[in-house]
């Protein structure tokens, strides 16, 4: 069938179908390629969106507090909580709002927002450190805003640690300060530093989404898809046509990604590198399939980079679980939040990047990856179209 | 049996509700230079993407190359070459690559089919590195026309390939038709310009959907019913209004610069009683002659008839 209709007397040459298929997806990648190197606005969501968005969260998004505001709940008065509080005035960090109040003064303060941390002393602090050697001192944050909250926890635990260490030179029995801590809001504290593997899995999803997406859809809309369709070029090859190119940058975006946030904001990879790329390029081939799919019920521009990027954005934002916590969301949203796929991905880099974990560990989150991806990719082909609308 | 054929090809739009294409039937002999005539919204378009496969019809059936469009859609895709009636190639590619990725994807090279393009190729040849989408109106086409024949289509479906073309990249488009129909390929080609009618071998005239009549030009012409006047006088607009109050007139439409005018009765005073009458009337330099009509005269002529009736 194949040879009849291929005007073989034509082509002098016969011409191998195995060949001839490769030299097509070739000029049809490279193709891809000059679009992409050939329009700024591409260049742009492709390179230049990532890197403002780590730098945006990098350094924006910083950890580094200042000018906390500060309430002191002195129950003691005594020379040692004194010497503490003088201590913290003279850093940086802290404004002392209020030196005295009581409890329910503090935690209206908390509610109003008028403080962000407050440090409690007991009734007998100073009794405690003179004759048992050990006394208690409670740290109470506002950890609705978690990055916040540990830091300011950080910083009064090393000042009252200090001031531990100067009375402990000239002791024969060393002295303990015990800080208690208390985040408040968000115990748990979810969603601390580790926004980074976040940021990757929205970076991802948004560009390999919208840029697939489009890429299919502005053939429909310039009219090549016409001729495309009136050509021996198989028609389903146009979506590996598309996907490829668009995997291969994809990955370089990963890399890049991965090396600003290496070597510019010092993010560890405890685990390994190359599961850490497999598991990102199949993430990757999950989005692909996204925008093939997307790609197949728009048919202008506009509307995929809309569909896209605007309803990608919000429920990859929402439910990847690196903003706002999963866990404390009601449950029809956790449910939904499943069929998210960068909350799995997200899931994964945390264990691969942070807590350095193999493959065993993250092997259901990968199968669903899969899962989802194969499901993806059949519809996409299923509903790939042969014909105009 | 015919390169093209469609028989009884029905399709509409929106659910049936936008009639496209009326029960046509038509055949195309091998190696004929065919033209589809009719203004915007006709259904050239329509059935061009019936035949090249990319759209189905409702009803009907159509071959090409004796494959069916349904069923053998892979084979006719691999033999026929299609210009779209809108630039379709990549504005941001050059002429050389949008020529290469074309022959790739045909199977072949520009090398290997050179000699069927050569005439078109070398005038764009000095524009190869420059990008398609900054080329003038006529080059597009013929890179169009280019990468539509490097793999030697058997049949050639142009969309309209002359809207939007300067008159002289018209004239030598027509030109290269007819040196492309010599190397034995199928050529149907689409206008809305009656003037190119003539340069058909055979031609169709279609509205709204349905053909009015297909024939050579010159049958089509002779097939005019009546004797055809033109009329000249120095206000047409005016004149026009008034020869349409003129009892004995059947039709009267404005042409160029002219007013194109048949009677209910063909006798000898009718020339000299409009003469009369427009004088009257208060026009000066007032004509009329008697001439020989055009396949735009025919199609007028078609077309009143089908909506009269």
């Amino acid at each position: 069938m194949f040879f009849t209709s291929w005007r073989a007397g034509q082509n002098a040459r016969p011409t191998n179908v195995a060949v001839t298929v490769m030299k097509q997806l070739v000029v049809f990648i490279r193709k891809e390629f000059y679009h992409v190197f050939r329009d700024r606005r591409t260049l742009l969501i492709l390179f230049g969106l990532p890197t403002a968005q780590i730098m945006l969260f990098g350094y924006a998004l910083s950890s580094e507090v200042k000018n906390i505001s500060l309430a002191i709940v002195d129950f003691s008065k005594d020379v040692a909580s004194q010497q503490i509080v003088g201590k913290i005035q003279s850093s940086t960090y802290f404004t002392i709002q209020q030196s005295t109040m009581s409890y329910g003064d503090m935690e209206r303060a908390f509610l109003k927002g008028k403080i962000k941390a407050a440090l409690v002393f007991p009734t007998d602090f100073y009794d405690d450190l003179q004759h048992v050697k050990k006394a208690q001192i409670q740290i109470i944050t506002d950890a609705s805003d978690p990055n916040t909250a540990t830091t300011i926890t950080n910083y009064l635990t090393r000042i009252v640690g200090d001031y531990q260490q100067e009375m402990n030179q000239n002791a024969r029995v060393p002295y303990q300060i015990v800080t208690e801590m208390r985040m408040l809001y968000n115990p748990d504290m979810n969603g601390s530093l580790n926004f980074i593997p976040g940021v990757l899995a929205l970076i991802l999803m948004i560009v390999c989404t919208t840029l697939t997406s489009v890429s299919i859809v502005r053939e429909k809309e310039l009219g090549t898809m016409e001729v495309l369709l009136v050509s021996p070029f198989q028609p389903i090859l146009v979506l590996i046509a598309k996907a490829v190119p668009y995997l291969v940058l994809s990955l370089l975006d990963f890399v890049l990604i991965l090396v600003l946030a290496v070597f510019v904001l010092h993010m560890p990879i405890r685990g390994s590198v190359s599961l850490l790329f497999a598991e990102s390029t199949l993430f990757i081939i999950c989005c692909l399939s996204l925008g093939l799919m997307i790609s197949n019920v728009t048919s202008s521009q506009q509307v995929a980079m809309l569909v896209s990027m605007m309803g990608m954005m919000l429920p990859t934002i929402l439910f990847t679980g690196f903003i706002f916590p999963l866990e404390n969301m009601p449950v029809p949203l956790q449910i939904i939040a499943n069929v998210v796929p960068s909350r799995w991905y997200y899931l994964i880099v945390k264990a691969i990047m942070l807590k350095g974990l193999g493959l065993g560990a993250v092997w259901k989150e990968t199968l669903i990856l899969m899962g989802m991806t194969l499901a993806l990719l059949g519809i996409s082909l299923k509903n790939f179209k042969i014909r105009l609308a | 049996m015919g390169a093209v054929t469609l028989t009884n090809v029905t399709k509409t739009y929106d659910e049936g509700k936008v009639l496209a294409v009326d029960d046509v039937s038509l055949s195309v002999e091998p190696g004929e230079l065919f033209g589809l005539i009719g203004p915007d919204g006709a259904g050239k378009s329509t059935l061009f993407r019936i035949l090249t496969t990319v759209l189905l019809a409702d009803n009907g059936t159509a071959t090409v190359d004796g494959y069916d469009v349904v069923k053998d859609y892979r084979a006719i895709r691999k033999t026929v070459g299609y210009m779209p009636g809108r630039f379709s190639l990549y504005q941001d590619l050059t002429v050389e690559e949008n020529l290469t990725f074309f022959a790739t994807l045909f199977g072949t090279t520009i090398r290997e089919n050179y000699d069927l393009i050569k005439d078109i190729y070398e005038q764009i040849e000095p524009f190869k590195t420059r990008r398609a989408g900054k080329l003038s109106g006529g080059m597009k086409q013929k890179l169009a026309l280019c990468c539509a024949l490097i793999h030697k289509p058997t049949v050639l479906f142009l969309d309209e390939p002359t809207t939007g073309v300067d008159v002289v990249s018209r004239r030598e488009f027509w030109a290269m038709l007819k040196r492309l129909k010599q190397q034995g390929i199928t050529i149907l080609v689409s206008t809305p310009y009656m003037d190119e009618a003539v340069l058909c071998e055979r031609i169709a005239l279609i509205q709204t959907g349905q053909l009015l009549s297909v024939d050579t030009p010159q049958n089509i012409v002779n097939a005019y019913a009546g004797q055809l006047f033109a009329a000249r006088a120095d206000s047409i607009p005016h004149a026009l209004t008034e020869i349409r109050q003129f009892d004995p007139v059947r039709s009267s439409y404005a042409f160029g610069d002219t007013i194109h005018v048949t009677f209910r009765d063909d006798n000898e005073q009718n020339q000299q009683q409009l003469t009369q009458y427009l004088q009257q009337k208060g026009h000066t330099n007032v004509a009329v002659t008697a001439i020989t009509p055009t396949i735009e005269d025919r199609f007028i002529q078609l077309m009143t008839k089908d909506t009269s009736s």
